[in-house]
């Protein structure tokens, strides 16, 4: 039976949840969602955009180079991604000072030595290049119980770290020189945090792929830091847009079969553009 | 090897390649902007697909989709540099829309569309066409000339951006000349070492020659002749051994390129300071 959308809510949502595959993905975007609101807003915060992109693209290698090794896929994710944060973090400084230049060559070597890893595991292997489609842009469709749970685990991890570095991350993020010289350990923190986002990034990304990865993480953040300077607030918003933008997105995708990246990028690319015309406005 | 007609069209089209990209590097790395030059060259997958969607030459979409971006880029930003986190979200919205036309092609026609994808994202620096090479050879030439060109008020633009206008320099206009260089670059390069790899001949070989020297002319110097020596080793190294395929060997000798620099400086830097001393 085909799906199809009505004026009538109840109908609509009776027809989403009628599959246990729909139920499960929309358990697990909503879980995604969380993760990627609460620690893309410290990446937009700090302007880590581009290392985000570029640990979400370490799933590649990660999941090839397992598939070679005859591992489960999931190791190899996370591997690379706190492999690639550890390399990211340690590099982007010259003479113990984090400079902007040396950040931006050095994330922009590793994503493309990461890159050409993966492409010649994947070569090496012998598998088909369909598979690099599905692991770019994966998808909703076909997650599984244990899945939900992992993820449950990393969000609880996340979490509860934020909860103990968030206030001098914060601080650490905003002014790095006051907070440096009031004795906030500032290196360790830019430290862990990498490593916390390789994390998460490499969780979210084995079940949406990097693309999406990389959409929750940045835009809903950067939307809410649009709209609101006061930090709880944003905070709450990013959470708030992050999880419906997925939920509009999976709705849509499920009723049109419009592909799910392309919904969630241009609800999130939407909102974005709203907020920032609204903010330039308004001067 | 060098008799072979595909392995004399792989080396023309790559070192040209590699010297605009090495240049261009140079300052994509001075002014931190490899982020949009990575966007750039994703751009270039999604203006293939749309060509391949729509029928027409694949180089058209490249290039049409890659330049508009950039120009977008230059619109989007202060001094034509447009914020890591804009670059993200719009760069995230062309991939979805990557993400469509591939469904849509797909659609159309069986299978081809992951061919095309499979290529524009790694390249296929082997299957150069002699016409496709010198073709890509004097685009390549155009750019470097171009690159060279605003050398000197892009320089000096990007290390001191205030003086640089109090002096009349067109800070604005430079940014996106220098933005639609790199995006017609990205096009380029997409199909020799394909999008997902061009960075590594952007990034690697100029953050390199960033560490070793501070002297702009001799650092632009070795991050194209870095970039050129990392094609030359990969196409020799993927010639030799049939597994490892070009793109992979190109910026797998570029990033080791980088970790040479990487190792090589804070003893440099330390043995300067205690010279200071």
């Amino acid at each position: 039976m085909n799906p199809s959308f009505s004026i009538n809510p109840v109908s609509d949502l009776n027809q989403l949840l009628q599959y246990p595959f729909m139920v499960n993905a929309l358990q697990a975007g909503t879980i995604v969602a969380v993760i990627a609101a609460l620690v893309g807003w410290f990446v937009v915060l700090r302007r880590e955009t581009f290392v985000c992109h570029t640990l979400s693209v370490m799933s590649f290698p990660g999941a090839s180079g397992a598939a070679l090794a005859g591992l489960p896929l999931a190791p190899g994710y996370f591997l690379f991604a706190v492999g690639g944060a550890l390399a990211i973090a340690f590099g982007s400084r010259v003479g113990g000072r984090r400079s902007a230049m040396q950040e931006s060559a050095v994330v922009g070597t590793v994503g493309a030595v990461a890159l050409g890893l993966g492409f010649l595991f994947l070569s090496l292997y012998g598998g088909i290049l369909e598979s690099v489609e599905t692991l770019l842009f994966g998808s909703f469709v076909g997650i599984s119980a244990g899945q939900v749970q992992t993820l449950l685990v990393v969000a609880a991890l996340a979490a509860a770290v934020l909860a103990v570095i968030g206030r001098p991350l914060f601080y650490a993020s905003v002014d790095e020189r006051s907070a440096n010289a009031d004795g906030v350990p500032v290196r360790a923190l830019s430290v862990i945090f990498l490593v916390l986002l390789g994390l998460a990034v490499a969780a979210i990304a084995q079940i949406v792929g990097v693309l999406l990865t990389f959409a929750l993480l940045v835009a809903p953040a950067a939307t809410a830091q649009l709209i609101t300077a006061r930090v709880r607030l944003s905070l709450a918003l990013a959470l708030a847009l992050a999880v419906s933008e997925t939920w509009a997105a999976m709705t849509l995708s499920y009723f049109t079969n419009v592909a799910l990246g392309f919904a969630v990028t241009t609800i999130a690319l939407a909102l974005y553009a709203v907020a920032r015309a609204v903010r330039e406005l308004r001067g | 090897m060098f008799a072979l007609p595909f392995v004399r069209n792989a080396l023309l089209a790559g070192s040209l390649i590699a010297v605009a990209s090495g240049l261009l590097g140079y300052f994509i790395v001075l002014r931190a902007q490899v982020f949009a030059g990575d966007a750039l060259s994703h751009v270039a997958f999604t203006g293939a697909l749309a060509a391949a969607a729509a029928g027409i030459d694949l180089r058209i979409g490249l290039f049409a989709a890659t330049v508009a971006m950039a120009l977008l880029f230059a619109a989007l930003g202060e001094r034509a540099r447009a914020d890591d986190v804009t670059v993200g979200v719009v760069f995230a919205w062309i991939l979805g829309l990557g993400v469509l036309l591939l469904d849509i092609f797909n659609a159309s026609s069986s299978g081809g569309a992951g061919i095309v994808g499979a290529r524009a994202l790694f390249g296929s620096i082997f299957g150069l066409s002699s016409g496709e090479a010198t073709l890509a050879a004097v685009v390549a030439l155009i750019l470097i000339a171009a690159t060279l060109a605003i050398a000197r008020p892009l320089l000096f633009v990007s290390l001191d951006p205030a003086v640089a206008i109090a002096r009349g320099v067109p800070a604005r206009l430079l940014g996106g000349v220098f933005l639609v260089l790199v995006g017609a670059d990205a096009a380029e390069a997409t199909q020799a070492v394909g999008a997902l790899l061009l960075l590594g001949l952007l990034a690697a070989p100029a953050g390199a020659a960033h560490r070793l020297t501070a002297n702009p002319w001799t650092g632009m110097a070795l991050a194209a002749t870095l970039a050129l020596a990392s094609v030359w080793i990969g196409i020799t190294l993927s010639y030799r051994v049939a597994a490892l395929p070009p793109s992979s060997a190109i910026v797998l000798v570029a990033g080791g390129f980088y970790l040479i620099a990487f190792a090589a400086t804070p003893r440099r830097l330390a043995g300067v300071l205690r010279w200071m001393r």
